[in-house]
């Protein structure tokens, strides 16, 4: 496969896959905001915007994070390149790209949104719409890739792209509540609809009763959402997929790179941790790690696969 | 009772017929006709809009927001050809096609046609088109013309004409396939009732023909690629379409490189080796070491590799020789030359300004004759005789007199109608037709090809720039019966269900 053809298809799927995160999260946050009136409101969107990496480019422009100052940078604003519409602005543009390495059914599920997306409105009441709107997008889509793509390196790329953005999703979604997943902290109702909230955005509050039958406690939060290879957005699910595809696309074209060695290292250290160990030496240090350990292996990749080098 | 036609209509016949018989190829489509009420044809056309939509949000989404010009008009009513017509013209095509590949091989070789004073060498070798590079240049098969489109038009039963041959990268041949799957979509009952002869086998002949002009030295199967400009390129989708139905990449000059003259796309297993390039690119962007130096969109090395024999190049640099318009009078001559027969498809006639004689007729006839510059383009200089006044006609006699090797003079033509569904309802608009030719180790032609309709009342001009639309084109392997309904399709067992 081309490299630009690899290139735009990773990117197409990690923007995609970003959308679609980005508007579970703000639903989370948007239920948050619904049930919890009281004080701290905003503490929920600016934990969001922590979440995304979006807080420099919007405190650059506004002051305070108020409601809806950071709804609008997180959902539709073009300023924001991480914002709903960018992603999708950008996913469509790499699509457009590799249009010969798409199926038409992926194409269209893309592109259909993108066209859809200037009729969308984003305040007031038509949030709650808008998010669920991106969401059933983004199903769709990665639907269509599922039932339509040959197995071949144009899903391999694209699946590199989702679950290497979605294993960093996770992991930031956390990270950015970890102040309340503090297990020497306060449990109050608070605490419980923020965790909560957090379940729902990876659609898991049923997958934790299924699997725990227990009342919802941070740790057992944290081992499902970091390290139950049975939910498919756990950390360690997503790096397993990363792994696992990097090492076909290595079969098949039968070249090894930086990459793979750190894609198969960022796997074992998931599939080995204890969260008994993960919790004491403290939560935030070891998504922290996480996170700068997936900038490094998505570097790798780009290095090894996606450059314009002439080796 | 429809009025008599004023050009010969490929349905009623020829022109000034007061009671027109229907012509056997459009039996069935004249029964169709008369059976759909004007509501029906107008909700057809809705449906046919709506699903060109849908196509056209495809067209128009490579040229940034929906320019309404990527959207090419389509009529619902197909254009018709018997098996004996087209067979007589794929004949014809494939004869032109041997004379021009011939030709190409010749001026860049030997120049045996011009050394026999067949073709002044003036015409040739001081044409803007002759690519000075490509001497001596053998490409594999001596093939320089793989991909081909010939311009036909027809004024009667047995007169067909080329108006022009297209020996670069001949586009549309997308609207072609894409115009028969909507035919198939939107009149299933309609299509089942003709034998129509199949033409979505093209990018699998196309592929085909690509494979046989591989290096000599290339080993296993060739890697073929097509050559795109990007995404701004009004042809793009085009591109994109055969890429896909071939199952070859797509890729753009910054995907290319040549090493140690060997031509390599950079891939995510290391770089692969080129062995065929389909370039939809002209020539003088092709390299910027051999030709226009500023240009972004080829490769450097291109030409060299090339020249070197480790890849080809489809259609060859240079090809554009063969289809300029001043050596477009002498391909009947090119016909008898190399091949020793007689051309079976007519040039539309020319005269050459050049000649004493010819000359002597376009001055005494410039009222009925359109004279044209023999290596303009773009209309520049044109005289319409019938449309001109006397004063530009004195005008232009002088500058005939003054330069006469740059005028060529030709009739006006009385191009073929076809019915075609016009807002007030079926009319006769004037058509053109431009079948594909593919050429390899054989010649190969899909049944058809493009046509394309004024869909201006009277007008002659079929270009899409200008009003222009397209017809899907029917080659019918059996002439029609008469039109049957809606066909039953065979039935299935029901599915199992849960118990």
């Amino acid at each position: 496969m081309l490299s630009r053809t690899a290139d735009a298809l990773f990117w197409m799927g990690r923007y995609a896959e970003r959308a679609g995160n980005l508007a579970r999260g703000m639903q989370a946050a948007l239920r948050m905001s619904v049930l919890h009136q009281a004080a701290n409101q905003a503490e929920d969107w600016r934990h969001l915007l922590v979440a995304t990496g979006a807080e420099p480019g919007f405190a650059a422009r506004h002051a305070e994070p108020t409601r809806e100052a950071v709804i609008a940078w997180l959902a539709t604003d073009p300023a924001n390149p991480s914002s709903i519409a960018s992603c999708i602005e950008l996913a469509r543009r790499n699509a457009r790209s590799v249009r010969t390495a798409l199926t038409v059914d992926m194409w269209e599920s893309l592109n259909d949104t993108w066209m859809e997306l200037r009729q969308r409105r984003a305040t007031g009441d038509e949030l709650g719409f808008f998010l669920e709107w991106v969401r059933m997008r983004t199903l769709l889509f990665n639907g269509a890739a599922v039932d339509t793509m040959l197995r071949n390196d144009a899903w391999r790329f694209v699946q590199l792209g989702v679950m290497l953005e979605r294993a960093d999703n996770t992991a930031r979604l956390l990270d950015s509540k970890h102040t309340t997943l503090d297990e020497s902290g306060p449990t109050g109702a608070v605490e419980y609809l923020a965790w909560q909230a957090l379940l729902r955005s990876v659609s898991a509050l049923r997958a934790y009763q299924v699997l725990y039958n227990a009342r919802l406690r941070p740790r057992l939060l944290a081992e499902l959402l970091i390290l139950r290879p049975e939910l498919p957005r756990s950390m360690l699910a997503c790096h397993a997929q990363v792994s696992a595809v990097l090492e076909e696309i290595a079969r098949e074209g039968g070249r090894r790179g930086a990459c793979h060695d750190l894609a198969a290292e960022g796997h074992a250290r998931l599939r080995q941790a204890r969260i008994e160990t993960v919790m004491e030496a403290g939560l935030h240090d070891f998504l922290t790690e996480s996170i700068n350990r997936n900038l490094d292996l998505g570097r790798a990749i780009s290095e090894f696969y996606l450059g314009s080098g002439d080796a | 009772m429809p009025d008599a036609p004023t050009a010969f209509d490929e349905m009623l016949g020829p022109a000034g017929t007061t009671h027109p018989a229907t012509r056997a190829p459009y039996a069935g489509i004249a029964a169709w006709l008369s059976a759909q009420g004007p509501e029906t044809l107008g909700r057809k056309r809705a449906e046919a809009e709506a699903l060109f939509r849908r196509i056209g949000i495809t067209f128009a989404v490579y040229g940034e927001g929906g320019d309404p010009e990527r959207l090419i008009p389509f009529d619902i009513i197909p254009r018709i050809l018997a098996r004996a017509e087209w067979e007589r013209l794929s004949r014809g095509l494939a004869q032109r096609v041997r004379a021009l590949n011939m030709f190409l091989a010749d001026v860049y070789g030997a120049r045996e046609i011009l050394r026999a004073g067949r073709i002044p060498e003036a015409t040739v070798l001081r044409n803007a088109a002759y690519q000075h590079l490509m001497q001596g240049v053998k490409p594999p098969g001596g093939i320089y013309t793989h991909v081909s489109g010939i311009d036909l038009v027809r004024t009667d039963e047995d007169a067909f004409y080329v108006l022009e041959d297209n020996c670069r990268t001949p586009s549309g041949v997308s609207y072609m396939l894409e115009n028969r799957e909507a035919m198939l979509r939107l009149f299933p009952g309609l299509c089942a009732a003709h034998r129509l002869a199949p033409v979505d086998h093209y990018p699998e002949e196309l592929l085909e023909t690509l494979k046989e002009v591989a290096p000599p030295a290339c080993r296993g199967t060739p890697c073929v690629a097509i050559l795109t400009p990007g995404h701004y390129n009004s042809a793009y989708y085009e591109h994109c379409f055969l890429a896909d139905e071939m199952g070859v990449e797509l890729v753009e000059g910054a995907d290319l490189f040549v090493e140690d003259e060997v031509l390599y796309m950079r891939t995510t297993a290391g770089r692969r080796r080129v062995d065929v390039l389909y370039r939809r690119l002209d020539d003088e962007y092709l390299d910027p070491l051999a030709f226009r130096p500023d240009s972004m969109l080829g490769v450097p090395g291109l030409f060299a590799a090339y020249r070197a024999g480790n890849v080809t190049l489809a259609n060859a640099p240079g090809a554009g020789i063969a289809d300029d318009k001043g050596i477009y009078p002498y391909v009947p001559e090119m016909v008898r030359f190399y091949l020793a027969e007689e051309p079976l498809l007519a040039n539309v006639p020319t005269f050459l300004c050049e000649r004493e004689d010819e000359r002597a007729h376009v001055l005494a006839n410039l009222e009925n004759l359109v004279v044209k510059l023999a290596r303009g383009s773009g209309g520049y200089g044109m005289l319409v005789g019938p449309q001109s006044t006397a004063a530009q006609r004195a005008e232009f006699a002088a500058r005939i007199a003054a330069q006469p090797g740059d005028y060529i003079a030709q009739p006006t033509l009385a191009l073929s109608t076809v019915p075609t569904l016009a807002p007030q309802g079926i009319a006769p608009r004037h058509v053109d037709l431009r079948p594909y030719v593919l050429m390899g180790r054989e010649v190969r032609l899909v049944p058809g090809g493009l046509t394309r309709v004024a869909l201006r009342e009277g007008s002659l001009v079929v270009n899409s720039s200008q009003g222009g639309g397209t017809k899907d084109t029917w080659v019918l392997d059996e002439l029609p019966i008469a039109a049957q309904g809606g066909s039953q399709g065979a039935t299935q067992s029901q599915s199992q269900s849960q118990g």
